[in-house]
C-alpha cells in the first residue's frame, strides 16, 4: 500500500494513504469549501504552487470526465482529502481521481483529519508544506526542510502557467454552439476580446464565446502594444495564482490600455488593475476558498453568491479617487468588485465564470459585451 | 430592507395534532419562528390544536390558542386578538391551506390582516398544478406533461395519450396523502376516486412518471429583495416513484458533479424568483443521470419536512431566517446564528456525510401493506452524521431502535422482489444480497439505486467479513470503528459481547473525537456547541468545568413514542438551564424541538444506543444522566448506564425495574393491598392456558417489556390465545408473556405527577372517555374526571401516593387505573415524563416535567410550591387522530395495541363543547343535520335504542344495519351492507348520503367482512367514524353542546390564570 504524509512548516505531520503519483511537492497548503467541482478545482492554474486540500469528507465520488478541466492539465501541487473515492460513479466519468492524478503526475493523500488541519490553517493561516505519496521509506526531515524553504509569495508562479504565445477562440468558421450552453445557432457578433492569460480557466472563454465574442489569449508578458495590434474591442485580465505584487509587467501593460478599451479584471484580474493604477493588494490570513461566498453590490444592495479563489486581496484604501469600490464580501468586507467612476474600465475578486460554484454572476460578461460598442 | 415597523402583532397558524406526512418538524419550524419574531418585538399569537407542542408553551409565544384549525375559529381569533399580520408557512400544509381558506373567505381582507412572507397568491401558483405548470412553461424549466383532472374521464384520456404508470397527486392534501401510482386502467380509477374525494379542491395530478430516475432536492430561499440561497441539497438514494419522505436520503448529493450541482442550482433559483416566494421553499427534481436531463417535480412553497432536515444537516435555521424575511429583513441584515459574526445570506459548506432513514410503523401494524410509494407512511425519522458515507449509514440505522426481526430478511425469503419493489426492508434485502455475493450491477438493475450507494454498502459488507475473520485485532477495530460498525454489530460478528468489544477498543485507545456542525466547514469559528462523533484525531467537544446533566432524547417519532416524549426531554432541558446547570441533549431525531441547536447547552446528534450515549459520558464526565423523560429508549437504556457507574438521576434502576416487571410489581402491590387485575405470566402455551383458565376470559396478553402495547391482544377463548402464542409473540424464560384479566366495561383513569423523597405532587386526574382496554394513547380524556366519584378519585390519590413511594419514585410519574364495579384497580405504574405529561401542562399551566427536573437536581415539592393538584374551573378534552387512512389494509379498531400518532386539545367551561373542539382539532369534522348510521356488535346492541335515541332528539335521522336497526325500533331506516346488495351503507357514504357513522367491531375477531368494509369505506369517503361506544355517546353529547351553545375562543394565558393551585 502506498502510504502518504502531509509536514506542514510548522513541524506538524500527518500520516495517511497516498495516492495519485508517488511523488513529493512543495506547496503552500489551502482548503476550499466547496463541496462539489474538484476537476475543476485541480486543473485552475489559480492553483498553481498550492497543495489543494478540499473541506468536504469525499472526494472522487463522481470521477473525472473530459469535459470539466479548466485546463490542460493539473495545477495544484498535490491533494489532500478524508477519503478518495473509488468506486466512482457518473455517466460522463472516464477516469477515478486517483488516474487522473498519476496521469498528471501529482501526488495525494487521503485518510486525514481534514477538517483538524482546516482549523490550524484557520487560526494560524496558510502555511507551506510538503506532500508525499511513497512506498518505502522518508525522510520527514527532508520533507520539512523542504516545506520550510519554500516562499510562495517570492515566485511568479504566472509566467509558468500562461501559455506561450496567442491563440484565437471562436469567431470565424466555428461554431459557436460548442461553445456555450443554450447559445446554439447565434451568429459570432464580430466582437474580439484580448484575454491576458495569467492562468486562465477555461470557462472565462467559453463565456465570451458563448456570447458570440472571439477570444484571442495572450501570454501574459504581451506588451500594450502587441495587444493594440489584434485590434480588440475589450481586454480581459484572467484569474492566476500568486502574489500580484510581483506582477508589475502585467500591470504595467494594463495601464497603458485604461482609456483605450473596455477592460474586465477577474479574480488576479482585479489585483492585478489594482496594482496598474497604483493601488495596493494584502495577503489574507487564509484566502476566500470556496463556492458560498457572499457578495453584496453596494449600489443595488443586492447579494449573490460566488465561487472564490484567491488568497490576496486588493487594499480599498489604497485605490485612487477615481476608482470606485463597488462590492464587498458579506463575511468579512474585503474588496470584491472595482470601478472606474466613468471608464468602462471593472473587475470582481470573484470568479463569474462559476466552474465550479454558483452561476449567479454571469451577468457580468453580458456587462462587460454590453461595454463594447 | 429594514424592517417594516407596523407589523406590530402577528398571528402564526400550527399544524394540529401530528400525522403521517406532518409531524414535529412543524413544532420546530413554528416555535423557531416565534422566537425569532419576537426577538423583534413583535407580539406573537400562535394557534395549534395540538397541546404536546413547545410552540403551545407560553414561554414561546406571547398569546397562545389552543383551539380547532379551522377557519371559523381563526376567525374569532383574528376578531379578538387584531393582529396585522400571519404567518402560515410554518404549519405545513394545514398552515398553508388555511391561510388561503382565510383569504378566500375574506377574513383576512374584513380584518385588514397582510399575509408576511410567501403571499397567497406565490402559495396557490405553487400549489395549483396548472398554474404551477404554465409558470414553469412560461420560464422554460421542464415539467413532466401532466393534467390537473377533476374528473376520471381526463385522467383516462390522458392515460391514453401518455401511457402507464402513472403518478397521482391529489390537490391540497399533505404527505401525498391519497396519491399513489397507477399501473393501469384499475389503479387509475381507484385512485382517482381517492383523490378527489381527499383534495379540497377535488383535483388531482396526473402525470407522466420518471419511476426509477434519480430524486434530487434543493432547499431555497429568497428575500424580498430578490436576493436568494440554497441552503443545502439532499439527493435520495431511493429514486424517484418513493416518496421523499419514505427515500433514505443523503445530504449533500454524492453523485452530482458540480456541473449538475450547478444547473439544478441555478433552476431551484430561477422558480423560486418566478413564483416570489419570500421565505423558503423546497424543489424536488427529477434526474436522468444518463442524460442530465431533468423535470421539476414539486415545490413546497413552505417550510417542510425538508428543511426542518436541511437545517438540522447544516446547523442553518431556516425557519428562524425565514420569520425574518417575513418581517421585511433581507438576508444579509440577518446574522448566521450559528458563527454569530457572519451574515445569513451564505450557503452553508458541510464537512461531513447526512443520512436519514425513515420510521416505519409496520412494527406496530403487521396487517399494513409495506411496499412505499408516493404516499407517506412513515411516522418519523432519524438522522445521523458521520465523516464517510458508511460511517453516517450505520449510524442512522443504529438509531433506529428498530427490533432486529421486524427488517430482517428471514433465510430463504425471496430477496429479488424485496429489491425492486420498494419496501421498508429493501436496505436490509441488500444489505442480505450483498453477503450473498450478489453483483453491484445486479442490485442496481433491480433498484435503480445508483450504484455508488450500493458500492458503499458493498465496503460495510466487506469490513463485516474482514471483522469475522480477523476478529478484535486492533487495526480491523480501528477501521471498522472508522466506518461506523457499532460495538454490538462487531459482537455478532465474532461472536462474543458488546462489552468485550468495548473493553478491547478502549484498550487499543479507540475513541471516537467529536465534530462541530458549523454551517461553514470550519471556516471561521463557530459558537453552536452542535456536534457528532466519528473515529478521527481532533475532539472539539472539549468539556468544560461546570455542573452538568445529561438528557437522554426519545430518538424518532414512532406509534407510541411521540412528540409527547420529546417535549418532555426540552422541557428537562429548559430546567436544567434555568438552574445554571449545562444541559446536554443526546438525540437523533432531525425533526424535533431537542436537536435544535439553542434548545440545549449542548447537543451530540447520535444514535441512542449504550455505546453511543457512554461514549458521550466518557467524554463530558456530567455529574448525572436523567432517562426518565426520553420514553423506553431512556428507561431500557438506564440498567446498563447504571452498571457501568453512571449516576441516574431520580427513580433507581431498582424501582424501574419494579414497575417494568409484572411479577416484582404484583408483589408491590399485593403488599400495599392495592387491587390489580388478575394476572399472571407464562412462558410457553400451556402456562399460558393455565393461567387464562384461572383468571378466566377475557384476557389481555402482552410480550415483557413493551412499549405502547406493541403485541398486546385482547383474547376470549383458548383457540384464539393459542394462536397468539403460536403467532405473535416470541415466548421464552427470558421473555415470558404476561396475562391480565380484561376488566369488561371498566372505566379507565390515570394521574400525572412528581414526586420528591417525601411526597407526591398530583398534577391532574385524567378520565377516558373510551372504556379500558383502548390504549391509554388511544383514548380521549377529560380533566378534571366528569364521572369519577369523590371517593374514588381521593382513592385513586391515595394509591398513587402509596405507590410512587414503595418505587421510591423521584421525578415524574404516571399511574393507570380501571375502576369497575366500585373497585377500583391499578393496571400500571411508569416511573418517568409520560404521553399526557404535555397536555396536562398546558390544561393545568403546571410546568410538569420542568417540575420533575427540578426536583431530580435536589429541589423538593415544597420549595417548588407544590402541594395540591390544581382546580380547573373548565375542562380540557384530549383527542387523538389515526393513520389509518395512509396504511390500506388496516382495520380502523381501538385495542391494546397503540395505533395514533398524534393528539389535539379542546378546552372550554362545558364538557361538551371542549369535546367538539378536541374532535375538530383531531379533524373529525361532525354533522349539524342530516343521516347517521349506527351498526352496533352485539354486546354493544342493547345501547343502540338509547344512542339513537340521543341524536334522534338533535333532529338527526337514523339508519342502521339489520341487528342494530331492530334494537332501534321503528324510528331507523334499515340499511343494507355490502353484502347485501345496494343502495347500501357505503354506496351511501360515497354519495355522501351519511354523515357520520358509528360502528363498533366485533370483540374478540378480526373480522375482514361488512364491518371492516364499513370502516374503510368511511376512512376513505372521508366521513365521520366512530368504533367505540363510549366515545358514540360522548360525541352526543358534544353536538348537542355544539348545537345549543355559543361558542368561543379563549387564550391559554386567560384560562390559566383562573387555575386554584
Amino acid at each position: 500500500m502506498v502510504k502518504g504524509v502531509l509536514v506542514l512548516k510548522d513541524g506538524s505531520i500527518y500520516a495517511g494513504e497516498g495516492f495519485g503519483a508517488e511523488a513529493v511537492a512543495v506547496g503552500e497548503l489551502v482548503f476550499s469549501t466547496a463541496m462539489t467541482g474538484y476537476q475543476e478545482a485541480l486543473t485552475d492554474p489559480s492553483y498553481a504552487g498550492q497543495i489543494l486540500m478540499p473541506t468536504y469528507p469525499l472526494i472522487g465520488n463522481y470521477g473525472v470526465n473530459d469535459e470539466d478541466g479548466e485546463s490542460k492539465k493539473i495545477w495544484a501541487q498535490g491533494f489532500v482529502v478524508r477519503e478518495r473515492c473509488e468506486g466512482f460513479e457518473h455517466a460522463k466519468a472516464r477516469e477515478s481521481i486517483d488516474e487522473f492524478l498519476k496521469r498528471f503526475g501529482v501526488p495525494g493523500i487521503s485518510g486525514l483529519d481534514t477538517r483538524a488541519i482546516v482549523r490550524k490553517i484557520r487560526s494560524e493561516g496558510v502555511m507551506p508544506a510538503c506532500i508525499a505519496a511513497y512506498e518505502r521509506e522518508i525522510d520527514f526531515n527532508e520533507l520539512l526542510a523542504k516545506a520550510r524553504a519554500l516562499d510562495y509569495s517570492s515566485i511568479d508562479f504566472v509566467r509558468e502557467v500562461s501559455e506561450k504565445g496567442a491563440k484565437v477562440y471562436g469567431g470565424g468558421e466555428d461554431e459557436i454552439g460548442g461553445a456555450g450552453k443554450g447559445r446554439e445557432g447565434r451568429a459570432w457578433s464580430g466582437k474580439k476580446v484580448v484575454l491576458i492569460d495569467c492562468g486562465a480557466k477555461r470557462n472565462i472563454v467559453r463565456e465570451l464565446n458563448a456570447r458570440g465574442v472571439q477570444v484571442v489569449s495572450v501570454n501574459c508578458e504581451t506588451s500594450a502594444d502587441e495587444i493594440r495590434k489584434h485590434e480588440p474591442d475589450g481586454l480581459v485580465i484572467s484569474n492566476g495564482p500568486g502574489d500580484p505584487a510581483l506582477l508589475g509587467y502585467v500591470a504595467g501593460t494594463v495601464k497603458q490600455l485604461i482609456g483605450k478599451m473596455p477592460i474586465f479584471g477577474i479574480c488576479l484580474g482585479i489585483q492585478v488593475l489594482a496594482h496598474a493604477v497604483g493601488g495596493k493588494t494584502y495577503k489574507l490570513k487564509f484566502g476566500h476558498r470556496g463556492a458560498n461566498h457572499p457578495v453584496k453590490d453596494l449600489a443595488s444592495g443586492r447579494v449573490r453568491i460566488t465561487t472564490q479563489n484567491h488568497g490576496f486581496a486588493v487594499d480599498a484604501k489604497s485605490l485612487p479617487k477615481d476608482y470606485v469600490v463597488t462590492q464587498v464580501n458579506g463575511n468579512d468586507g474585503t474588496v470584491e468588485g472595482m470601478r472606474h467612476e466613468s471608464l468602462p474600465v471593472f473587475a470582481v475578486q470573484y470568479h463569474p465564470e462559476a466552474h465550479p460554484g454558483p452561476r449567479d454572476s454571469e451577468y457580468l460578461f453580458d456587462e462587460f459585451v454590453k461595454m463594447m460598442k | 430592507m429594514p424592517k417594516r415597523h407596523d407589523i406590530k402583532k402577528v398571528l402564526v397558524i400550527g399544524s394540529g395534532p401530528i400525522v403521517i406526512g406532518q409531524a414535529a418538524e412543524f413544532d420546530y419550524s413554528g416555535s423557531q419562528a416565534c422566537q425569532s419574531l419576537r426577538e423583534e418585538g413583535v407580539k406573537v399569537v400562535l394557534v395549534n390544536s395540538n397541546p404536546a407542542t413547545i410552540q403551545t408553551d407560553l414561554e414561546i409565544a406571547d398569546i397562545v390558542y389552543i383551539e380547532p384549525l379551522r377557519p371559523e375559529f381563526i376567525e374569532k381569533i383574528i376578531a379578538k386578538e387584531k393582529p396585522q399580520g400571519i404567518i402560515g408557512t410554518m404549519g405545513g400544509q394545514t398552515g398553508l391551506n388555511l391561510t388561503i381558506e382565510l383569504r378566500d373567505k375574506g377574513i383576512l381582507e374584513k380584518y385588514g390582516v397582510e399575509v408576511l412572507g410567501t403571499n397567497a397568491k406565490t402559495i396557490e401558483d405553487a400549489e395549483d398544478r396548472k398554474k404551477f405548470a404554465d409558470l414553469l412553461i412560461k420560464i422554460g424549466e421542464p415539467i413532466l406533461p401532466s393534467v390537473a383532472a377533476t374528473a376520471t374521464e381526463q385522467a383516462h384520456a390522458f392515460a391514453a395519450e401518455h401511457g402507464y404508470p402513472l403518478i397521482l397527486r391529489p390537490a391540497y392534501t399533505l404527505g401525498g396523502t391519497g396519491g399513489g401510482i397507477a399501473y393501469d386502467r384499475a389503479e387509475l380509477e381507484k385512485l382517482m376516486k381517492l383523490g378527489l374525494s381527499l383534495s379540497p379542491i377535488h383535483q388531482v395530478l396526473v402525470e407522466k412518471s420518471v419511476i426509477g430516475w434519480a430524486e434530487i432536492e434543493y432547499e431555497v430561499m429568497r428575500d424580498a429583495k430578490d436576493n436568494c440561497i440554497t441552503i443545502c441539497n439532499m439527493e435520495n438514494v431511493d429514486p424517484m416513484g418513493v416518496h421523499t419522505g419514505e427515500s433514505i436520503v443523503v445530504a449533500p448529493s454524492q453523485t452530482l458533479s458540480d456541473d449538475d450541482y450547478q444547473m439544478l442550482r441555478s433552476a431551484s433559483l430561477k422558480i423560486i424568483r418566478a413564483l416570489g416566494i419570500k421565505g423558503g421553499c423546497n424543489i424536488q427534481f427529477g434526474l436522468n443521470q444518463k442524460t442530465a436531463q431533468y423535470y421539476v417535480i414539486e415545490v413546497n412553497p413552505r417550510l417542510s419536512r425538508s428543511s426542518a432536515l436541511a437545517s438540522k444537516a447544516t446547523g442553518y435555521p431556516i425557519a428562524r431566517v425565514a420569520a425574518k424575511i417575513a418581517l421585511g429583513y433581507t438576508l444579509d441584515e440577518v446574522v448566521n446564528a450559528v458563527t454569530k459574526r457572519t451574515p445569513a445570506s451564505f450557503e452553508p459548506a458541510l464537512d461531513y456525510v447526512v443520512v436519514k432513514i425513515p420510521r416505519w410503523p409496520f412494527d406496530k401494524m403487521p396487517e399494513a401493506n409495506r411496499r412505499l410509494g408516493t404516499q407517506m407512511k412513515s411516522t418519523g425519522e432519524v438522522m445521523a452524521i458521520g465523516r464517510t458515507f458508511e460511517e453516517s449509514l450505520n449510524k442512522a440505522l443504529r438509531s433506529l431502535e428498530v427490533k432486529k426481526s421486524v427488517l430482517e430478511v428471514k433465510a430463504g425469503e425471496e430477496l429479488e422482489p424485496l429489491i425492486k419493489v420498494p419496501n421498508d426492508r429493501r436496505l436490509n434485502a441488500i444489505f442480505a444480497a450483498l453477503r450473498k455475493g450478489k453483483s453491484v450491477e445486479e442490485i442496481c438493475e433491480l433498484s435503480n439505486i445508483n450504484p455508488w450507494f450500493i458500492r458503499k454498502m458493498k465496503n460495510i459488507v466487506e469490513m463485516e467479513k474482514e471483522v469475522g475473520l480477523r476478529r478484535l485485532e486492533e487495526s480491523v477495530l480501528r477501521r471498522a470503528k472508522k466506518m461506523g460498525l457499532g460495538d454490538r454489530r462487531i459482537a455478532e460478528l465474532t461472536e462474543s459481547d458488546e462489552m468485550a468489544v468495548r473493553k478491547a477498543r478502549l484498550m487499543f485507545g479507540i475513541k471516537p473525537v467529536y465534530k462541530m456542525v458549523d454551517t461553514c466547514a470550519a471556516e471561521f469559528e463557530a459558537t453552536t456547541p452542535y456536534y457528532y462523533s466519528t473515529y478521527e484525531h481532533e475532539n472539539e467537544a472539549k468539556p468544560e468545568k461546570r455542573k452538568k446533566v445529561i438528557v437522554i432524547g426519545s430518538g424518532p417519532i414512532r406509534i407510541g413514542q411521540g412528540i409527547e416524549f420529546d417535549y418532555c426531554c426540552c422541557h428537562a432541558s429548559f430546567a436544567l438551564r434555568e438552574a445554571g446547570v449545562q444541559s446536554i441533549m443526546i438525540n437523533n431525531n432531525p425533526e424535533t424541538i431537542s436537536t435544535d441547536f439553542d434548545a440545549s447547552d449542548r447537543l451530540y446528534f447520535e444514535p441512542l444506543t449504550y455505546e453511543d450515549v457512554m461514549n458521550v459520558i466518557e467524554n463530558e464526565q456530567p455529574d448525572g444522566v436523567v432517562v426518565q423523560f426520553g420514553g423506553q429508549t431512556g428507561i431500557n437504556l438506564a440498567e446498563h448506564l447504571h452498571a457501568a457507574g453512571v449516576k441516574i438521576l431520580g427513580t433507581q434502576v431498582d424501582g424501574i425495574d419494579i414497575a417494568e416487571d409484572r411479577e416484582r410489581f404484583r408483589a408491590l402491590l399485593h403488599k400495599l393491598g392495592i387491587p390489580q387485575p388478575a394476572n399472571g405470566t407464562a412462558t410457553n402455551e400451556k402456562e399460558a392456558l393455565e393461567v387464562a383458565n384461572k383468571i378466566g376470559y377475557p384476557i389481555i396478553v402482552r410480550p415483557s417489556y413493551v412499549i405502547a402495547g406493541r403485541g398486546m391482544a385482547i383474547i376470549y377463548a383458548d383457540e384464539d390465545l393459542k394462536r397468539y402464542i403460536q403467532e405473535a409473540v416470541e415466548v421464552s424464560e427470558k421473555r415470558p408473556v404476561l396475562i391480565d384479566k380484561y376488566l369488561e366495561n371498566a372505566r379507565e383513569v390515570e394521574i400525572d405527577g412528581v414526586s420528591d423523597a417525601d411526597g407526591l405532587f398530583i398534577a391532574g386526574i385524567m378520565e377516558h372517555i373510551e372504556r379500558a382496554g383502548v390504549h391509554s394513547g388511544d383514548a380521549s380524556c377529560v380533566t378534571p374526571p366528569v364521572g369519577v366519584s369523590a371517593e374514588h378519585q381521593r382513592t385513586i390519590v391515595e394509591y398513587s401516593e402509596k405507590i410512587s413511594m414503595a418505587l421510591k419514585n423521584i421525578g415524574a410519574i404516571n399511574v393507570q387505573y380501571a375502576i369497575r364495579n366500585g373497585t377500583v384497580y391499578v393496571l400500571e405504574a411508569n416511573p418517568r415524563g409520560s404521553r399526557t405529561m404535555p397536555y396536562l401542562s398546558k390544561a393545568t399551566g403546571v410546568p410538569i416535567v420542568k417540575m420533575a427536573m427540578k426536583v431530580l437536581m435536589g429541589r423538593t415539592l415544597k420549595e417548588l410550591g407544590l402541594k395540591h393538584t390544581p382546580k380547573l374551573p373548565y375542562y380540557a378534552v384530549k383527542s387523538v387522530v389515526f393513520p389509518f387512512l395512509k396504511l390500506a389494509g388496516v382495520d380502523i379498531v381501538l385495542g391494546p395495541e397503540m395505533k395514533s400518532t398524534g393528539e389535539s386539545m379542546g378546552i372550554d367551561r362545558d364538557f361538551g363543547i371542549a369535546y367538539y373542539k378536541a374532535l375538530l382539532g383531531a379533524g373529525v369534522v361532525l354533522p349539524m343535520k342530516g343521516k347517521i348510521a349506527i351498526s352496533l356488535n352485539k354486546e354493544d346492541k342493547g345501547k343502540a335504542g338509547e344512542l339513537a335515541g340521543k341524536f334522534l332528539e338533535m333532529g338527526y335521522t337514523i339508519g342502521a344495519t339489520d341487528g342494530t336497526a331492530i334494537a332501534i325500533g321503528k324510528d331507523a331506516e334499515v340499511l343494507k351492507k355490502a353484502s347485501e346488495g345496494t343502495p347500501n351503507i357505503i354506496t351511501m357514504m360515497e354519495e355522501r348520503k351519511l354523515g357520520l357513522i358509528i360502528n363498533t367491531p366485533q370483540v374478540g375477531k378480526r373480522s375482514f367482512s361488512d364491518g371492516f368494509k364499513i370502516r374503510r369505506a368511511a376512512l376513505e369517503n372521508s366521513v365521520p367514524l366512530i368504533t367505540n361506544l363510549e366515545a358514540a355517546f360522548g360525541m352526543a353529547h358534544a353536538l348537542k353542546a355544539a348545537k345549543e351553545k355559543e361558542i368561543g375562543v379563549r387564550s391559554i394565558n386567560e384560562h390559566v390564570k383562573e387555575v386554584e393551585k
